[in-house]
């Protein structure tokens, strides 16, 4: 059965060509540092599974030693495409859209009909895994028509992503290190610690009271880990359970919502989100840019929360 | 006797509290532009120390969530592809189909792209948009596009800003969109969540009280990115006025 490990050793195929990229590139400042990063993110994703955990933990260091302390040094400047090929590129006109188009329709496509297929009785793919399968599939086929579309040379690709790559930096990695450290976070009972820490110091007489205190936890918590999904049961095992439904009386579904709500609230207003890190990276913006913009919209929607919940939690909705 | 026991239970509160130190690691860091990447794994390392786990045992611990998350890097296996495409010009030529629609303005072309990405995380196809796969290679070069094409060239202060709005607008229309499926990670995540604290409801019913949330979002968002537009022109019509004397000046 086919599922994510395929999806694995693609991205590790990725990143092992931009660790030779960066090997390769006589005179750059930190080369070696950038090769050997790149190059433990490959392996990584090529044999994560066959390190074992410590294998694993050391690699983490790993990164953190070449992408903190050495440095990964500057993106390759930007090929340009001149004369005759530049000529035929801008006769494709609107089929240079094509290629991003293909993505988007191949993994819909796929997430419907992989769950389907069945090879000598058995599923051909995992279902849970089938939307990443068909994303990956898709960007296979729109790399093969963007190859065929544009004739650019066998190793146009490889200086591409290299480019890219390095452009992100070590931005890259950040957020599934920082997957990595909600899961501390939970070995380290960081989530009882801060219910404790709610319950000692917040007093929850009035349902209101309780409203704000639950919206605004969840926004802060997520703020502090970097994900709605992590700070969502510590707030409603401290909160939302025990006062606005146990004590209250509220409405469970809405507490769920609203709360979920508010902690998207927090996303937009964290440096630890990778919904952050990834379009500042990925846009070449400074560090707090993505941050600031959202920021007035986070706060309106995070006030409409709290009034929500306060309204929907206490007068339940009979849907 | 019983103050011993009293002193033991704030003994082991305070214990319990040592594992917070990795929040404000984390802050500090930030705040004062430490590597990101060293402020992250000082915080794991210190809040795991602090709690009292054996090193190797906290080491292997980070070691196994990280390989456990691979799946959140699987993005940039798109890479490729959005650099070979923006070496042919993918860009440039996004900027140009835009700059052929004077009615559009960049918060328009952010607003439709917030309506779209929330319709469809509405519908369960959240993997349709994205910063790697739409925003960088489509959205971003046709918001500035728009921008130039109505008010000029814009000033480095404005193209940060744009490109920004235009990572938010994904954002934003993604994380109010995505409530509202039933079958997606949010929803399934917050039934499981309830159940394992005995409450049991129907993933419709939350699903349905993303509602209000998901239309608020649409329209206070919205009106920001009208707003932007208003803005952009404040400033071109204030670059105009500065640059406008100085040419009477110069003219005979």
């Amino acid at each position: 059965m086919i599922d994510l490990h395929l999806v694995y050793d693609l991205a590790g195929l990725v990143f092992a060509v931009v660790a030779v990229g960066c090997a390769l590139q006589r005179g750059a400042p930190r080369r070696a540092s950038a090769a050997a990063f790149w190059g433990l993110i490959a392996v990584s994703f090529l044999f994560g599974d066959r390190l074992g955990d410590l294998g694993n933990g050391w690699l983490v260091l790993g990164l953190a030693l070449f992408g903190g302390v050495f440095g990964l040094g500057p993106a390759p400047a930007a090929e340009t495409v001149e004369g005759e090929a530049a000529a035929r590129l801008s006769r494709l006109k609107g089929w240079l859209f094509a290629p991003l188009l293909v993505i988007p329709v191949v993994t819909l496509a796929g997430s419907l009909a992989l769950p389907a297929l069945r090879l000598h009785g058995q599923p051909l793919a995992s279902p849970k895994d089938a939307a990443i399968l068909a994303m990956a599939a898709g960007v296979v086929l729109a790399l093969i028509l963007a190859m065929v579309l544009t004739r650019a040379p066998p190793l146009a690709p490889a200086r591409a992503a290299t480019r890219l790559m390095q452009s992100v930096g070590q931005a890259a990695i950040l957020p599934q290190l920082l997957a990595a450290l909600g899961a501390v976070f939970v070995l380290a009972k960081v989530g009882t610690a801060v219910e404790t820490l709610i319950s000692r110091a917040i007093p929850l007489e009035t349902p209101l009271t309780a409203v704000i205190a639950f919206c605004l936890g969840m926004a802060v918590f997520t703020m502090a880990v970097g994900n709605a999904f992590a700070a969502f049961p510590i707030l409603v095992s401290g909160i939302g359970a025990p006062i606005l439904v146990g004590r209250f009386g509220g409405d469970p579904a809405a507490m769920g919502a609203i709360g979920m709500l508010s902690g998207f609230c927090g996303t937009l207003m964290t440096p630890m989100a990778a919904h952050n890190i990834v379009p500042t990276a990925l846009l070449e913006l400074p560090p707090w840019a993505v941050i600031r913009v959202q920021l007035p919209t986070a706060l309106i929607l995070l006030a409409i929360n709290i009034a929500l919940c306060d309204l929907l939690v206490f007068h339940h909705i009979p849907i | 006797m019983t103050g011993d026991g009293a002193r033991w239970v704030i003994w082991g509160a305070g214990v319990a509290m040592m594992s917070l130190i990795g929040i404000p690691v984390i802050l500090v860091g930030l705040v004062l532009r430490f590597n990101p990447l060293l402020v992250v794994t000082a915080a794991a390392l210190l809040t795991g120390l602090a709690a009292g786990v054996p090193p190797l045992v906290l080491i292997a611990a980070l070691g196994k969530a990280f390989n456990d998350a691979r799946f959140v890097s699987v993005v940039f296996l798109v890479l490729p592809v959005i650099g070979l495409m923006e070496r042919a010009g993918l860009q440039a030529r996004a900027r140009a189909v835009v700059e052929r629609f004077a009615r559009l303005t960049p918060g328009r072309v952010l607003l439709a792209y917030m309506a779209a990405r929330q319709l469809s995380a509405a519908m369960g196809l959240l993997s349709l948009g994205g910063q790697a796969n739409m925003v960088r290679p489509l959205v971003a070069p046709m918001t500035e596009g728009a921008a130039e094409a109505r008010f000029g060239p814009l000033s480095e202060a404005e193209r940060v800003r744009i490109r920004a709005h235009a990572g938010a607008s994904d954002n934003i229309g993604a994380f109010f969109g995505e409530d509202i499926f039933v079958a997606l990670g949010s929803v399934l995540l917050i039934v499981a969540v309830l159940a394992a604290n005995g409450l049991k409801v129907a993933p419709t019913r939350i699903a349905f009280l993303a509602i209000p949330t998901a239309l608020a979002a649409f329209l206070v968002h919205g009106a920001r990115l009208l707003a932007l537009d208003r803005a952009l022109a404040g400033e071109a019509a204030r670059r105009a006025r500065r640059q406008g004397p100085a040419d009477q000046a110069t003219a005979p």
